[in-house]
């Protein structure tokens, strides 16, 4: 399966057309963004999801202008903007570590941007006002950044880039400095505002979590590629390849030798009795090699051989438990050779849980197995 | 017991410096009041009368040096101002792996003796000397242009010798600033020229500020320069004092200056900061 981006349904808001962007290190051209094609559309929430270094923060500053491709295009509402300084460019950014002007109060915080486009001055003291209303920080606005919480000023940071209207919002990381409970509440309160003010988001961030909880669709980025584009769901249960199928979430890997197929899945005997059976696309043949990803909350662990497996069937022994209240997890020396790790709700008795060293049966339906990369 | 030590450890560890402090400025600090209210002369001794005319007399003889001393600290302070920020600027901002070396360089005339930094300024601004000389001859000065011992001189003097107590702190404000701060103001329209003169400059304005005091007072109170660069016309009130007290002799009307210009400063100093606190001057630049 091939990660051709979807064709936007109007004019995409964002553009990059075969960017490149090296950055010179010691004399040498390191490359940061190795070949981009993207395009983000009017109003919607598009994560750059990778790890440190992937390249998703250079692409966002590429977005804003702080950073020039070396090689390709960028666009913005058909416009290319390639080589326009920042301040020429209609998209705001929230940055990492908020970036408030710290001699500025809150109200002159938001009002930055306004004043430098010459808006009248009744103008925006009304939306600096409504804007401090969507961020609840009504009554805030004399207050100096420093006197705020971290959560206050990334409001401040985020009102004070949404009161511009600009055609896209950039936010880098922009919870990362927030604790647990914080950033689960920005997410939904980020979801909220991008639906009421309904411009393009463009979010990055390393937490998979994150991407897969506020996303419309999610450009999974690592060494300077995109490894895979599409909705969260897509990425989660469909990954293109090992790294995404690794960096989101957790997956089993198995891979073997297509033993026989028949009606468009394919089944890799694993012993007397086992096998892993996948779904396949036609013209995949006997004996070709496969890996195949399942995700740990799609199996059955049975303390006994189950009869009329219709599905996946391995054997192991456990190695580990750990008691998660809602779930509890086993990690399994399969009979594949691999370790699997199962996520198995507590709806049942229990009691009745396998220990550590117990051999065990792991057993999932055919449409759980997804094969990378086919 | 541990109570009592730790009761008493910041005392103890205030005392090697508070003695030396009340030994080597607190007592000479007495006995040059003493001396300011004191009347005679070297030769038949001074005695005590607790009069304040000391004061009022050298205050009418000296109005003018002393007015000048103050004029040439803030013309000091404001070049050093022009001079210092650009470099402080360009070491916080462009310096990248070497700004310790640039600041190195910044501090390195310090490393050779005050007083010979400034006979060879006088060496070089001397009216037939190696700058202004070849300039004469080739026609592009006239004949009579002078510049040592004018007051251009004497400030050119005391810019030179103070430039790194203001390139400092204003490097040590810049260096502080989040550069994302920088790129905000870009990312809210601001042109490169805007977003120094609201965001830059208002930051930096705690280094300026620490610049005036660091440089002010004692350009204020400088007689190495004038005495060297200057002449008659360019006379500091740090001139007049040195001049009593070694030359003269005349202890009470030079301890009684001495105090005038610690006042005047000390005065001065608070009302600029007072007018001026940072936070306050911070907000006047955001406007």
């Amino acid at each position: 399966m091939t990660t051709s981006p979807p064709t936007p349904p109007t004019q995409a808001a964002i553009e990059f057309v075969s960017v490149r962007k090296d950055y010179v290190s010691h004399g040498e051209a390191v490359p940061a963004v190795r070949s981009l094609d993207l395009a983000i559309g009017q109003g919607e929430f598009f994560s750059l999801l990778g790890p440190s270094g992937c390249g998703k923060t250079t692409t966002m500053r590429m977005i804003a202008g702080f950073e020039d491709p070396t090689e390709g295009k960028v666009f913005l509402d058909g416009r290319d903007v390639t080589g326009v300084v920042p301040n020429k460019r209609d998209v705001n950014m929230v940055f990492q570590s908020y970036a408030l002007f710290p001699h500025l109060t809150v109200a002159q915080n938001v009002a930055f941007g306004l004043e430098r486009r010459k808006v009248a001055k009744a103008e925006i003291t009304k939306r600096v006002g409504e804007m401090l209303e969507i961020v609840s920080l009504t009554g805030m606005e004399k207050r100096q950044p420093k006197e705020m919480s971290g959560g206050q000023q990334q409001r401040v940071a985020l009102a004070r880039a949404l009161v511009n209207h600009p055609r896209a919002l950039l936010l880098d990381e922009p919870l990362g400095a927030l604790d647990l409970k914080l950033r689960q509440q920005m997410q939904i309160e980020l979801k909220r505002i991008q639906r009421e003010v309904g411009i393009t988001f463009v979010y990055v961030t390393h937490d998979q979590g994150e991407a897969l909880t506020m996303s419309d669709r999610i450009a999974v980025m690592n060494n300077g590629r995109i490894e895979q584009l599409g909705s969260p769901r897509d990425i989660y249960e469909r990954p293109a390849t090992r790294f995404v199928a690794g960096f989101i979430g957790t997956s089993n890997l198995v891979d073997g030798h297509v033993s026989w197929s028949e009606q468009g899945y394919a089944v890799l005997e694993k012993g007397p009795g086992e096998r892993v059976v996948v779904p396949v696309p036609a013209g995949v043949e006997v004996g070709r090699d496969l890996e195949i990803s399942v995700r740990p909350e799609k199996i059955d662990l049975h303390r006994a051989m189950p009869a009329n497996v219709t599905g996946s069937l391995l054997s192991g022994i456990v190695t580990e438990v750990v008691y998660h209240g809602t779930s509890t997890n086993y990690t399994v020396a399969t009979s594949a050779g691999t370790d699997f790790v199962v996520f198995d709700q507590n709806a049942h008795d229990a009691e009745d849980v396998a220990t550590r060293g117990e051999r065990v049966y792991l057993t999932w339906a055919p449409q759980h197995s997804y094969p990378i990369g086919v | 017991m541990d109570r009592v030590k730790r009761t008493l450890a910041p005392y103890l560890l205030v005392l090697p410096g508070g003695l030396w402090l009340l030994l080597f400025f607190a007592v000479p600090m007495a006995t040059m009041l003493s001396l300011s209210l004191q009347e005679g002369d070297i030769v038949n001794g001074f005695v005590f009368t607790g009069h304040w005319q000391n004061y009022t007399e050298s205050l009418a003889d000296y109005q003018t040096q002393l007015i000048r001393s103050l004029v040439y600290g803030a013309v000091t302070s404001i070049v050093l101002i022009a001079l210092s920020f650009p470099v402080a600027y360009w070491i916080a901002f462009y310096g990248g792996k070497r700004k310790a070396t640039y600041l190195f360089l910044i501090m390195l005339p310090f490393f050779v003796s005050f007083v010979l930094r400034t006979i060879s300024w006088r060496m070089l601004l001397t009216d037939d000397g190696v700058l202004f000389h070849p300039l004469k001859e080739a026609g592009l000065l006239p004949d009579d242009f002078q510049v040592l011992g004018t007051s251009t001189a004497v400030v050119a003097g005391l810019v030179y010798s103070f430039l790194p107590f203001m390139v400092l702190p204003i490097y040590v404000a810049l260096e502080r600033i989040d550069p994302r701060v920088v790129e905000a103001a870009r990312d809210l329209y601001a042109s490169p020229m805007t977003s120094f003169r609201k965001v830059v400059f208002p930051l930096a304005l705690p280094g300026v500020f620490a610049g005036v005091l660091m440089t002010f007072v004692p350009a204020s109170s400088d007689y190495v320069n004038s005495e060297l660069l200057g002449s008659s016309e360019t006379t500091m009130i740090g001139q007049v004092i040195q001049a009593k007290f070694l030359q003269n002799s005349d202890y009470p009307s030079a301890s009684a200056l001495s105090f005038t210009l610690m006042a005047v400063l000390l005065i001065g100093v608070f009302t600029y900061a007072r007018a001026l606190g940072t936070e306050d001057v911070m907000k006047v630049a955001a406007r």
